[in-house]
């Protein structure tokens, strides 16, 4: 199994998403931006960071990195792609995930532990995980507001593309709990073919117990366990 | 010929930036301010270009249709 970590000119998470993917044992390499083609991977992660300054809008100009093209291809083949934080921009901004993320409705910059809900556990980034889960997994951003319109999230909604919600400590998706101002809580989503995964929490920076929690293991090695299956049958 | 271009956050969508500024006015002693909201203007110079295609750039890269709307002028060059 080989992980592409993609890195654009103002990544900052990908020796992080690195070295989790290093300590599950996984074959990691980073796939510079202007690469044409990723097709040789088993698995694409954008991390986070502020590529190209977030000019424009966040992700912005980095979804039209020569690299895109091919990521944007492999996922429509159903190749897993993992975007955290600003690789979730990316996603939206690729149209490979409905929506945006806009500022935070607080103005701040917020970089701390919050609580996020598993929502749906029918997908490869989530399957060793167990419904209602509550995991403590930073975040660290300034535009992570995720909106969409109302149809919209009705659709994601009855397509049970949301896959983590913030939450307080008992698991409830309350407004206080809500870091950011996102709608419904949203704090991650997949694609309808659920092998696009997009969330602003860092799961990546939650791997190491000295980091103070390994919450976030659990959606790598789902991959990893999702991806072993394939291979094996 | 030049393009000007402005890109507004919708109507729909929050835009924080804009009630900060709002507050800031009305702590500057103008308290009638009802609302303020902050989009982007761009100026795009080019030797010459269509205007469907600037259309396309405006909706693909200059702005985010989900979130914003833009309105595109087209200025030939004075001679």
């Amino acid at each position: 199994m080989k992980a592409a970590i993609v890195r654009f000119p103002g990544s900052n998470c990908d020796q992080d998403c690195y070295v989790a993917l290093r300590d599950l044992g996984v074959d990691a390499e980073y796939v510079w931006h202007k690469e044409e083609s990723v097709a040789g991977y088993d698995f694409i992660v954008l991390p986070g960071g502020f590529s190209y300054g977030d000019y424009l809008r966040c992700g912005a100009i980095a979804r039209f990195s020569p690299v895109m093209k091919s990521v944007i291809a492999e996922a429509k083949q159903g190749k897993p792609v993992l975007g955290i934080c600003n690789g979730f921009q990316i996603l939206c901004e690729a149209h490979l995930l409905p929506g945006a993320l806009v500022r935070n409705r607080s103005l701040h910059f917020i970089c701390e532990h919050v609580r996020v809900r598993v929502e749906n556990t029918s997908t490869l980034f989530t399957a060793g995980l167990t419904p209602g889960r509550v995991l403590r997994i930073p975040i660290a951003h300034g535009e992570g507001n995720y909106v969409a319109d109302n149809e919209t999230l009705r659709g994601l909604e009855e397509n049970g593309q949301i896959i983590l919600r913030y939450c307080n400590e008992a698991g409830e998706a309350t407004d206080a709990a809500n870091p950011n101002g996102a709608s419904d809580n949203i704090a991650g989503i997949c694609n309808r073919e659920r092998n696009v995964f997009g969330l602003m929490p860092h799961p990546e920076r939650a791997c190491d117990e000295r980091l103070g929690s390994i919450d976030g293991r659990a959606i790598f090695e789902s991959v990893l366990a999702s991806l072993g299956a394939k291979a094996a049958a | 010929m030049k393009a000007t271009v402005i890109v507004m956050p919708k109507k729909s969508v929050l835009d924080p930036q804009g009630v900060a500024v709002r507050d800031a006015i009305r702590h500057h002693g103008i308290p009638s301010v009802k609302a303020v909201r902050i989009g982007k203007f761009m100026e795009i110079e080019l030797e010459c270009g269509d205007e469907a295609q600037l259309h396309e750039l405006c909706r693909d890269l200059l702005s985010n249709p989900v979130i914003e709307d833009y309105t595109l002028e087209i200025a030939a060059d004075s001679k």
